[in-house]
């Protein structure tokens, strides 16, 4: 009852080159992909199902090689294996067999399409390492408990919210709120914003703002700025002429990180850079050496000869929810499905960040410290000490209960 | 000073120190993770009279023979065999990866090892230093302790949450008992019967009946003003006669007096930032407490449940053994 790790089915082009089928519905179908890809070597067990891109553009060599803290550092399907291997024993001894498919796919339709067939009284969860197009279409077509490893979206956790969407992953003012924390704690009060005009940023943009008004920070200036040599541009390209003015602290939106990252040290005033380049909230750094984490930075760069990064961590996580939901109700059939879906509720998980960290049941978001790094250490954790909220002190980053965003869990 | 030191150790000078003796003479050691170092205290004076250098990122130290400590190094992967009183290491024992914390058998031949990173207990002969056999277990061992015959090994594992009763005979884990989240150190009750797990992600004691091997209760602690997610125990130990159990609740910078019988907390002292490890004296009346993010050490006063002094120590603090006279 070695619980093992089967890679499967591979939806659209490649499945095709395979010569799987032809029907693509046929194609994208796990059930399909498990019968062709391990045949007897799948038995009774359990499924873990993730749906990561194709030709994912976070993955491409220039990107990987920038290494801006926070971004992707490879395929998550590194830290779901790591998760299911550190369960290993446990599984064994519960007599429980976790299978881990990994289905590619090439967009939110094929993505829409994979789920759709997918055994849901065998299926312990969806793992969703796509966009937030993509990861909408997945819970769209699919009832089984969706954990969201990619898309930091706050509307995911608001307006386009679901009940059974699970995100691992900081949401963007989580990330925002634990800066702002830093910044009040620093009084470092006075903020120059200086956003990226790509649409994707438009909505992190906005989210900055808010958090810099819900902190009571102030807001001295938002500043678009462009990637550009060519001289006629250089009000928007030149980073002395972009940060002239009165600060404490630049903040960058620059999702890319091309140009947040080759900021600091290059402001008309000697201030620090936080946001996108400088300090950067993520949810983990492989410097970060409290609470046994430099134990599970060391396992992933055994098993794939890379640093954990923040990314890898999310992954980990998911992996590590979907094995609690297993041991929590191993059994198949629509009775497991319902029970495991029940007990994600009530998770008390170990992320390795000192504290047991659990979903919030209004949003879904898992709450959890956040880091702050500037990739060469761990500066902070937030919420730092004296940091205050009626609850749980975790619910002082991102959306809380009051705020009822998220209609469809009857927020 | 260090003539003195060198004559204590001997075992002979102790008489000769005369105020040292009355208030339970002689020294508590310290391993400083960041320091490669032990700093040595005064039991009497209560004061730092020293250091000594050891290999890399030294964590678990254990009293090996009078004067003598062993601690392991989690960079270097060995364990430094330390005559405290003349400030040197004897000798070097390769541990394997990455080792965490160890115990010794009764007969001082044998040592049983936590290798985190290659989820494993290594049984290292101590004579001949070689590692003779790796024992699988969960990710992430940390706590290992023998039973007082011997016979049995008891890991925990955080990642799992389970503890492992390894059979020391054979080698085999014999069962994996299911515990509170993050289990980290173990201590058995004097009579041996009790098996007390400190569950750091749950804010409790996991006590486990050492003859059936299985859960018979669990000790929760709480701190007024503390969330139960603040209080992460760490280090445990029990006073002599098994009614008082003390428990370090790391994150809520204190340590608990825990009645043995009913479970409850009598008392709650506070001590430095991340009380993580500790030791009783032989006397039973000071209690030292490492705290890991104040780079100090608290001096407990138990009759009073009162702090007396913290000394500071070196940096990342991680565990303190006492050597006192005689002993």
């Amino acid at each position: 009852m070695k619980p093992t790790v089967v890679w499967l089915g591979r939806i659209g082009r490649a499945a095709l080159t395979h010569g799987i089928g032809l029907a693509l519905g046929a194609v994208v179908g796990p059930v399909q992909a498990q019968t062709a890809g391990a045949g007897n070597s799948v038995g009774g067990g359990l499924l873990l199902v993730a749906v990561v891109a194709q030709d994912d553009p976070r993955l491409e060599r220039s990107r990987l090689e920038r290494s801006v803290p926070g971004h992707a550092t490879g395929p998550a399907a590194d830290g779901l294996r790591l998760a299911l291997k550190d369960h290993e024993r446990v599984l064994q001894a519960a007599g429980l067999r976790l299978d881990l498919q990994v289905l590619e796919v090439a967009n939110a339709q094929e993505a829409a399409r994979a789920v759709k067939t997918l055994d849901a009284g065998r299926t312990v969860a969806v793992l969703s390492d796509l966009p937030e197009d993509g990861l909408k279409a997945v819970v769209m077509s699919t009832a089984l408990p969706v954990l969201n490893m990619a898309a930091a979206a706050d509307t995911l956790r608001g307006a386009a919210c679901a009940p059974h969407l699970w995100h691992l992953n900081p949401s963007e003012r989580m990330r925002t709120d634990a800066l702002a924390q830093a910044l009040v704690a620093r009084k470092w009060t006075r903020v120059l914003l200086l956003a990226s005009q790509e649409p994707a940023d438009a909505a992190r943009v906005a989210a900055v703002q808010a958090t810099i008004k819900r902190f009571g920070l102030k807001l001295v200036d938002t500043r678009p700025f462009k990637l550009s040599a060519d001289p006629r541009e250089r009000d928007l390209a030149n980073t002395r002429l972009l940060t002239q003015g009165d600060y404490d602290v630049v903040w960058v939106v620059d999702g890319p990180g091309e140009f947040a990252t080759s900021l600091p040290y290059r402001t008309a005033l000697p201030r620090p850079v936080v946001g996108d380049g400088g300090l950067v909230a993520v949810a983990w750094s492989a410097k970060f050496e409290r609470f046994g984490a430099p134990q599970v930075s060391r396992r992933l760069q055994r098993q794939t000869g890379r640093p954990m990064g923040s990314q890898d961590w999310v992954a980990w996580m998911a992996g590590k929810t979907a094995v609690a939901m297993a041991l929590a109700a191993p059994q198949r059939g629509p009775e497991g499905a319902k029970a495991r879906a029940q007990a994600l509720t009530t998770l008390e998980l170990d992320g390795s960040k000192g504290v047991a960290l659990s979903f919030r049941s209004w949003d879904g978001q898992l709450r959890q410290p956040m880091l702050l790094s500037d990739g060469q250490a761990v500066i902070e954790t937030v919420p730092g000490d004296g940091v205050m909220h009626p609850r749980n002190r975790l619910d002082t980053v991102g959306a809380d209960a009051p705020e009822k965003l998220c209609k469809a869990r009857g927020g | 000073m260090r003539g003195v030191l060198v004559a204590w150790c001997a075992g002979a000078a102790l008489m000769l120190t005369g105020p040292a003796q009355a208030a339970g003479a002689g020294m508590a050691v310290v391993s400083s993770e960041k320091d490669h170092a032990l700093t040595l205290i005064d039991l009497s004076t209560q004061t730092v009279v020293g250091t000594v250098p050891t290999c890399k990122r030294p964590r678990h130290l254990m009293r090996v023979a009078a004067g003598q400590v062993l601690v392991a190094c989690g960079d270097t992967g060995q364990a430094d065999w330390i005559d405290v009183g003349r400030k040197q290491s004897i000798r070097r024992i390769a541990l394997g990866e990455d080792p965490e914390l160890f115990d010794l058998s009764a007969d001082g031949k044998w040592l049983f090892v936590s290798n985190e990173e290659d989820a494993q207990v290594g049984v290292i002969d101590l004579a001949r230093g070689k590692r003779v056999a790796s024992i699988d277990v969960g990710e992430e061992p940390e706590g290992v302790l023998l039973s007082r015959d011997g016979k049995t090994l008891y890991v925990t594992s955080e990642v799992a949450s389970v503890v492992h009763v390894v059979d020391v005979a054979s080698h085999k884990v014999l069962k994996d008992i299911a515990v509170g989240k993050r289990p980290r150190r173990l201590a058995l009750t004097p009579d041996g019967q009790q098996l007390w797990v400190s569950t750091e992600l749950d804010a409790g004691v996991s006590v486990i009946d050492t003859k059936t091997h299985s859960v018979m209760g669990t000790v929760r602690l709480e701190l007024k003003g503390a969330r139960s997610q603040d209080i992460t125990p760490v280090g445990l130990t029990f006073s002599a006669d098994g009614k008082t159990a003390f428990v370090a609740m790391g994150n809520a910078n204190h340590v608990a007096f825990v009645d043995v019988a009913s479970r409850k907390t009598r008392e709650r002292v506070l001590v430095g930032k991340r009380a993580w490890s500790l030791a009783l004296d032989a006397s039973g009346q000071r209690l030292y407490v490492v705290n890991g993010l104040s780079d100090d050490l608290t001096i407990v006063d138990v009759a009073s449940a009162k702090a007396l002094k913290t000394v500071q120590v070196g940096r990342v603090p991680h565990s303190v053994v006492l050597l006192e006279a005689g002993r």
